[in-house]
């Protein structure tokens, strides 16, 4: 008998199935995925949590019976019953307990699983990217990674590659003719045979064969330095790309709470993404009202501030920002903006004359603007421009091929919104 | 005696203690004969890996062990479905993994069930000992593993999923029921090695009667005699599949074998569930009682695992809204306990109705012999007395079909007894449970489509939607048009035709 502690094993045995399963109900989770991403409060997305997916069409089939056959059923009793009684088959059941019977096998093949954070972001943020992100030529953003390259002979003991060591290792004793222990041993037993046969001539013959081979076998190693190999590796210096993201958010005092839940959620969504997709992307979070800031990730978020709306004070913090930290031979540009389209008209001209500056700068820029939910629209007659959006159009019908822009009233839009601006494949500009 | 343990806390000595001590009165006392055994200490989460994965350790890998894996978690987790205390495997040496949760007076009952009840049964079951390979199973799985890795890498994850898939599908219909020659895992490998050898040399030429080659007209005879080649009919569609579809590839033809295998090594745990449970709930219940009789267990352990035994061993009844059907462990028990009392306490009726054993003394040699020579159908045919009967207030319901009503048309007195052990046995008959359903027909000359026939007994019709599907699985496999012809058993009429192409 023996008792062996499997648990230090290593975890997880089964997860190349679960990949393989993910695989095949991608379309299903990724389904769910959308859905749950307008059902869920925005802080859970990033939160550490798991979130639920149903999937069903995983059926495996198998012949087997429908049911519904005549047939015979031994069952333990009540001690109440007598030949002759009858008892109500279940309703709606069918054909009763042949049918459990039978269903048994079969199993459900719709039902709920969990997927992990990790997963869920996976799926989440699949095939979305940064459009039109190029490498930025600067020695300083390379990055360095090991890459196996071939063998030597030095190196960590970690490192020691064992099959390749034994394998010069072999050849060498095969062309030196070192003894191996069959040869040993035989060599061995003709000494003790020799000795039985009392042959003195045979015992000094088989002596000095017995003491050539242990000479041989002192001075030949059985794995000499010469024999031992290393994996080699080598840092190679890949090109890396920098990016920054700047994240534009009106807060003014016309943006209603729904408007602003939406644009939080949406930049909520940008940074998740940016920050699993891109270890070098840096994001500055700006917001204004009449005024512009510059703001940390917690403010950006949370804190709660009215006021008027000039756009263009934004525009230029995003500009002064960038000037001073990101000059654009270095880094990609990225910027995302959201408001509800709110402007003072006499702040259209100083906005045209920014983006102007910006655009021949970023490689992208996205205007996502927030309408009003169904029930809090009451007469605004829907289809109507803002001040901000037929400013915005103007300039990308000029021929701005940075420019996109997207509406979204709805909690439900903001999956679609995003995912349609950030696919692999840059959007065209107006919808 | 002293004890063996006090407490709830279990440590490696105290079970090393405990295994000595059941096995000191398993082989000593009871006469078992198991394999050596290993035991295996491991986590829940490992516990339900090894459940998506069949219980077989080292299983090779395809999704749906992945979504076993993932729907047992949600489950577990939700608290919907508590995990068995033990899963032991029909291997030499017999390995069961215990759970690190348990108490150690629940280890010890798990080492006395798995450890020595099942262990035994594997080891002297006739059934085990013809169709599976204790000593080759873990080398068999690791080359199985091996194999379906490398075509994965060789041939696309998906190329290989298809194959599976369908085989999987098929796996019901992937047994020998009767014994061709003893199956020697050990020669698989070095099989598989051949067929891939023999692939790269020849071609088949059971196909070479390519239609419209100008080759003159295959005569009759030709095609009668390949045709007898194919063995028809035959139930083992993997088989026919792996030996005879036209269009698979070695590697194809070597999956389809693996999924065959790992079915025909389960084959017999299908037929000896009641029996195995059963021999597994007497050797442990024999094994505790005799630990607390002997000292060896204080009362507070003993009834820890009585108030267990009773819960595994409850059997709702047909009016409780608990009913599931039989539980093996409950039925098994109970027959195996009358076993006993019959053999070392016989009444009148016993004397009647067991006349080969009653009063012979010798309990556990009876049982012994039941284990090694039943399986459940023969069991309960054999074996099933009136006193379990009456205990489980048997009745036979009869279901027809157009009728809203089940009759009960016998009850557990005198002249019911044997009407139900009768119904009860057939109910345990492998036959039932799979649907019958044979290749009889393949077109050699034509387009080489593949001719099905299912039987149906008591009305009992194919379940429509998955029977399309499996029958495409079957086509996938096969390469050609598959139609399965549904047949009454008693009257041969043809009750429905399904059919999948290409």
């Amino acid at each position: 008998m023996m008792i062996v502690d499997r648990r230090p094993n290593p975890q997880g045995k089964s997860l190349p199935n679960r990949q393989r399963f993910l695989v095949r109900v991608k379309a299903q989770v990724r389904r769910a995925v959308a859905d749950s991403i307008d059902r869920r409060r925005i802080s859970d997305v990033g939160a550490d949590e798991e979130v639920k997916v149903r999937v069903a069409g995983t059926s495996e089939p198998a012949f087997r019976g429908a049911g519904g056959a005549d047939g015979d059923y031994v069952l333990p009793g009540t001690g109440t019953l007598n030949r002759g009684d009858r008892i109500p088959k279940p309703q709606g059941g069918g054909g009763g307990r042949g049918r459990e019977a039978a269903d048994s096998g079969g199993g459900e093949d719709s039902f709920e699983f969990t997927l992990t954070r990790e997963e869920f972001l996976d799926c989440f943020f699949e095939e979305l990217e940064l459009p039109r992100l190029t490498r930025t030529e600067l020695g300083e953003a390379m990055l360095s990674k090991p890459r196996r390259a071939g063998f030597s002979i030095a190196g960590q003991p970690t490192a020691l590659d064992v099959r390749r060591t034994m394998r010069n290792s072999l050849a060498r004793r095969v062309a030196l003719r070192r003894p191996d222990r069959e040869d040993l041993e035989a060599a061995e037993r003709e000494v003790i045979e020799a000795v039985a046969a009392g042959d003195d001539a045979r015992l000094a013959a088989a002596r000095n064969a017995l003491d050539l081979m242990l000479r041989r076998i002192a001075r030949i190693p059985f794995i000499d330095p010469i024999d031992v190999r290393y994996h080699r590796h080598e840092r190679v210096r890949l090109p890396a790309s920098d990016a920054v993201m700047f994240c534009l958010m009106d807060v003014s005092g016309s943006m209603t709470e729904h408007m602003k839940g939406l644009a939080k959620r949406f930049f909520m969504l940008l940074h998740l993404f940016l920050e699993r997709k891109y270890d070098r992307v840096h994001v500055v979070f700006i917001r204004h009202t009449e005024r512009a800031q510059e703001v940390d990730e917690e403010t950006f978020f949370r804190s709660r501030e009215t006021g008027g709306t000039v756009v263009s004070s934004a525009l230029a913090e995003m500009l002064r920002v960038q000037a001073e930290r990101f000059p654009p031979g270095a880094f990609n540009i990225y910027v995302a903006q959201a408001s509800d389209g709110d402007n003072m008209h006499a702040d259209a001209s100083a906005v045209v004359a920014l983006m102007a500056r910006i655009l021949p700068l970023v490689r992208y820029f996205a205007y996502v603007e927030t309408g009003q939910g169904e029930e809090e629209r009451f007469g605004a007659a829907p289809g109507q421009e803002t001040s901000l959006w037929s400013t915005y159009r103007a300039i990308a019908e000029g021929g701005a091929r940075q420019l996109a822009m997207r509406r979204m009233a709805e909690l439900r839009d903001v999956w679609g919104v995003f995912a349609e601006l950030f696919r692999k494949d840059p959007v065209g500009v107006v919808p | 005696m002293t004890l063996l343990f006090d407490g709830a806390e279990w440590d490696f000595a105290k079970l090393d203690a405990t295994y000595r001590a059941c096995e000191e009165i398993a082989c000593g006392e009871l006469g078992l004969t198991p394999y050596p055994s290993q035991i295996e200490v491991i986590t829940s989460e490992q516990m339900l890996d090894a459940y998506s994965s069949v219980g077989l350790p080292l299983m090779y890998r395809h999704w749906s062990f992945g979504k076993r894996f993932a729907r047992d978690e949600l489950l577990y987790r939700a608290g919907m479905q508590s995990l068995a205390y033990e899963i032991v495997i029909n291997s030499n040496p017999c390995i069961a993994y215990l759970m690190e949760e348990n108490t150690m007076a629940m280890q010890a009952l798990v080492i006395a069930h798995a450890c020595f009840g099942h262990n035994h049964f594997f080891r002297s079951n006739h059934l085990f000992r013809q169709w599976t390979d204790a000593e080759g199973i873990f080398d068999y799985l690791a080359f199985a593993r091996r194999f379906v890795a490398e075509c994965e890498e060789r041939h696309g994850l998906a190329a290989v999923e298809r194959i599976l898939d369908a085989a999987h599908a098929l796996q019901g219909q992937g047994v020998h029921r009767y014994l061709r020659r003893k199956w020697r895992l050990a020669d698989e490998e070095e099989r598989a090695r051949a067929r891939q050898r023999y692939e790269e040399e020849s071609h088949n030429p059971l196909w070479s009667t390519v239609p419209g080659s100008d080759r003159p007209a295959t005569s009759a005879r030709a095609v009668n005699q390949a045709k007898a080649t194919l063995n028809l009919p035959e139930e083992n569609l993997l088989y026919l599949c792996e030996k005879h579809a036209p269009g698979l590839r070695g590697w194809q033809r070597e999956l389809v074998r693996i999924v065959r295998v790992v079915a025909q090594y389960f084959y017999p745990q299908q037929q000896t569930k009641l029996a195995n449970e059963g021999c597994a709930t007497a050797v442990h219940y024999a094994i505790m009682t005799r630990l607390h009789d002997r000292g060896q267990i204080g009362d507070g352990a003993y009834l820890e695992f009585l108030a267990s035994h009773t819960a595994v061993t409850r059997q709702p009844t047909l009016a409780d809204a608990n009913f599931q059907g039989w539980n093996p462990y409950a039925l098994g028990f109970a027959i195996m306990r009358d076993i006993e009392r019959i053999c070392t306490e016989p009444d009148a009726e016993d004397a009647l109705w067991f006349p080969a054993f009653a009063g012979n003394n010798d309990p556990w040699g009876t049982l012994r012999e039941a284990w090694a020579e039943y399986r459940d159908e023969s069991l309960v045919r054999q074996f099933l007395g009136p006193k379990v009967m009456r205990a489980f207030r048997m009745v036979n319901l009869n279901d027809q079909a157009n009728e809203p009503a089940y009759e009960v048309t016998e009850i557990h007195d005198d002249s019911g007894y044997r009407r139900i052990r009768s119904l009860l046995a057939d109910h345990y008959d492998p036959a039932r449970a799979a649907p019958l359903i044979e290749a009889t027909d393949v077109d050699l000359a034509g387009d080489r489509s593949l001719k099905l026939t299912y039987l149906s007994r008591h009305k009992q019709r194919l379940h429509d939607a998955s029977a399309r599907q499996t029958l495409a699985h079957l086509q996938a496999l096969w390469g050609y048009k598959v139609t399965l012809q549904e047949i009454d058993a008693d009257t041969d009429r043809v009750l429905g035709e399904l059919s999948a192409e290409a």
